[in-house]
């Protein structure tokens, strides 16, 4: 097959690789701090999504134009999306902190599907369009067959948020206080760390990834309904684990070979298969390195 | 006919309940124990989804059941007797299918309209053959459903599958002339059954050929991947079997891509949720659905009637689940019993007036008397073009 068709499909795979690291992201810190699944990471998305659909339905009413829609309906989700994860990590892990693992997990189970119901009540079940906030561009003729302008704010928000993240990591003294917290939780609050404010702020850090994800991806297909976070944040926590969970270069990495290896498969084998290839390309990576790609060793964890 | 309906109404006046049902009952003879076990309501069970992305196709049955239950029940019901719905949930999902198969006939109910999805009717229909009750689905078109002949109590008002990828294949190789077709399903049972006959019928004949045969993912996050290799397929024209969200999904992104492409689909497409959802994109879409029967007297009462009770226009199988009701209702009536080999009998062998038309069903349990016709959509709504 041609060039341009080999570079749609690795264009495609970057734009589902680029969602996934968005919602990945926010499984890797909580993780990697707390040593929790947040399975309700994926609601965060979801919910992300539907306050931007709120928010820009509202706007349009109002007659606001295109660019500022964008900006505030991101701002609103990702402020929105941040304060439900805020509450969710007091209301449903912290009083399970001490408790043994497997409690928070099933805590994390049962928040997921309460936030899919509330949506769902609250909301409708049917699917809804989500209006199209960013401007489609023409490109030039080479490239415009291949690449949308939604798809490019997809790419470059995505780097945005990794650099963003990686200062906050390596020079604030946040960033200092999560590293001491995910080394020694314990040790990290003898030295004087708040280890409360710690998590809280990787709660709502994870979740404004997530809700940017969202409102990005359902801006780019044009609908959403209460459901949609349950596959994004199943496939996006696989590609913390292929990755290995717990590591944030890690996670975007893991997202990204996710990404590719669908759609790759889907274009030059069958997307009947789409699932079980990417299935089966993690258990192999998992074989071989159980730790994932670019993770710790470490066994004892979940 | 009269004179019966005006006796009636007379002692109902008096309030006399038990002799209502004597006297409607007397014309054939039935015996006094039979007569006391008649003054239970007539039930019938309603089974779809009623939540869940597909709702707006299990909703609309239970209006049509309802506007048919308070028409007859305000008539004095059937031979005498009212009739009573049990409303159950399935969700369209096989394995809630069959524990709401399990609680309605556990809770005695007489036939069962129903259920809305493929999948679902399956998995439903072994538990009300054991229990010897007759299903009746406005809209489940899976061909084995009655071509295989396991299931005698399985009766539906909608046409089957290969009739309707039939329709598709003839339209796109015969009216629209294109020779390059991608056949496109969601891997579900009614989506792949619909697309195999589809690539069938494509295949058996010399006009056109397959170039792309592929399920898609439900609910993937994107489509982008399918959406290149149809367009590097050279497809003419795609063929979807499936629902609405995945269709509208894959429009969305060819057209936003530029690409041209006519798509066909089915009935499980043509949904006015599907033009909602899709806005701009969904214009000139073809989608294959039931018959238009907007000048049949009895469907426009009976979308009148739907609109005065909800304040709205029905929505998807609206007239084959009012269609599938009447007959039921009819069944019990004729047969003047709530026996199963009475109500099949009945069914195969009586002809009833419904919004679809006048039908009866033949011996595997299809309609006789309906079909289906293509659409498009043309400026927001869907409208018949053959």
């Amino acid at each position: 097959m041609n060039i341009d068709y080999f570079f749609q499909m690795f264009l495609g795979g970057l734009t589902r690789g680029s969602i996934y690291a968005l919602i990945a992201l926010g499984y890797t810190m909580v993780y990697g701090i707390i040593q929790l699944i947040n399975f309700a990471h994926g609601e965060i998305y979801m919910i992300g999504a539907f306050t931007g659909l709120i928010v820009a339905g509202l706007m349009t009413l109002s007659g606001w134009n295109s660019l500022s829609i964008l900006v505030i309906a991101s701002m609103a989700a990702v402020v929105y999306a941040s304060a439900y994860g805020w509450t969710m990590e007091k209301i449903a892990y912290k009083p399970l902190r001490k408790a043994p693992r497997l409690s928070a997990l099933i805590s994390a189970i049962g928040m997921s599907l309460f936030l899919q119901n509330y949506v769902l009540l609250a909301q409708t079940s049917d699917f809804l369009p989500f209006p199209n906030l960013i401007p489609e561009f023409k490109f030039l003729k080479p490239v415009e067959h291949i690449v949308r302008s939604s798809e490019i704010v997809i790419y470059v928000t995505t780097a945005v948020v990794m650099v963003l993240l990686t200062v906050m990591i390596k020079f604030t003294r946040m960033g200092k206080a999560m590293r001491a917290t995910s080394q020694d939780q314990e040790m990290a609050m003898l030295v004087g760390v708040d280890v409360n404010r710690v998590i809280s702020t990787t709660f709502v850090v994870g979740s404004a990834t997530a809700a940017l994800g969202g409102i990005l991806i359902a801006s780019h297909i044009g609908q959403i309904n209460f459901y949609i976070g349950f596959i994004a944040g199943i496939k996006a926590f696989v590609a913390a684990v292929l990755g290995g969970i717990g590591s944030m270069p890690g996670a975007v990495l893991g997202s990204l070979v996710l990404g590719w290896t669908e759609s790759f498969f889907t274009g030059y084998i069958s997307s009947d298969y789409e699932d079980v290839f990417a299935f089966l390309f993690l258990v192999f990576i998992l074989i071989f390195r159980p730790s994932g790609i670019l993770g710790r060793k470490e066994t004892d964890k979940v | 006919m009269l004179k019966r309906h005006s006796r009636v109404l007379a002692i109902s006046i008096a309030g006399m309940l038990a002799i209502t049902l004597v006297v409607a009952c007397s014309q054939k003879e039935e015996t006094v124990v039979v007569q006391k076990e008649e003054v239970k309501p007539v039930k019938i069970a309603v089974v779809g989804p009623h939540s869940g992305d597909l709702a707006s196709y299990g909703i609309p049955t239970v209006r049509a059941a309802e506007l048919v239950m308070e028409r007859r029940n305000a008539l004095c019901g059937v031979n005498g007797r009212s009739i009573e719905l049990v409303v159950e949930d399935d969700v369209c999902k096989p394995e809630i299918a069959t524990s709401s198969a399990t609680k309605v006939a556990g809770e005695g109910v007489h036939a069962v309209l129903g259920h809305i999805c493929s999948g679902a009717t399956k998995a439903a229909l072994g538990i009300y053959k054991d229990t010897n009750l007759v299903a009746m689905s406005p809209s489940a078109t899976n061909p084995a459903l009655t071509q295989s002949g396991d299931y005698p109590n399985f009766f539906r008002t909608i046409a089957s599958d290969d009739a309707q990828a039939k329709l598709e294949v003839e339209f796109a190789l015969g009216v629209l002339k294109v020779s390059k077709i991608a056949v496109l399903h969601d891997k579900g049972d009614y989506g792949k059954g619909l697309a195999e006959f589809a690539k069938g019928f494509i295949e058996a004949d010399s006009r056109g050929e397959v170039v792309l045969y592929e399920g898609v993912t439900p609910g993937a996050v994107d489509y982008s991947a399918v959406v290149n290799k149809i367009d590097q397929s050279g497809a003419e024209a795609v063929i979807f079997g499936g629902y609405h969200p995945e269709a509208s999904k894959i429009v969305s992104q060819m057209r936003k891509k530029g690409m041209t492409t006519i798509f066909i689909s089915d009935d499980g497409v043509k949904d006015d949720t599907f033009i909602k959802v899709a806005g701009e994109y969904a214009e000139g879409v073809y989608a294959t659905g039931p018959m238009d029967t907007t000048n049949n007297p009895l469907a426009i009462e009976a979308v009148e009637a739907h609109k005065k009770k909800y304040g709205e226009d029905p929505g998807a199988f609206f007239l084959n689940a009012y269609a599938a009701a009447q007959a039921l209702i009819n069944a019990v009536e004729k047969s003047c019993s709530t026996d199963y080999n009475d109500i099949v009998n009945v069914l195969r062998n009586e002809w009833v007036a419904t919004p679809l038309g006048i039908i009866k069903f033949d011996e595997r349990g299809d309609a006789i008397g309906v079909g289906f016709a293509m659409y498009q959509v043309k400026n927001g709504a869907y409208e018949e073009v053959i």
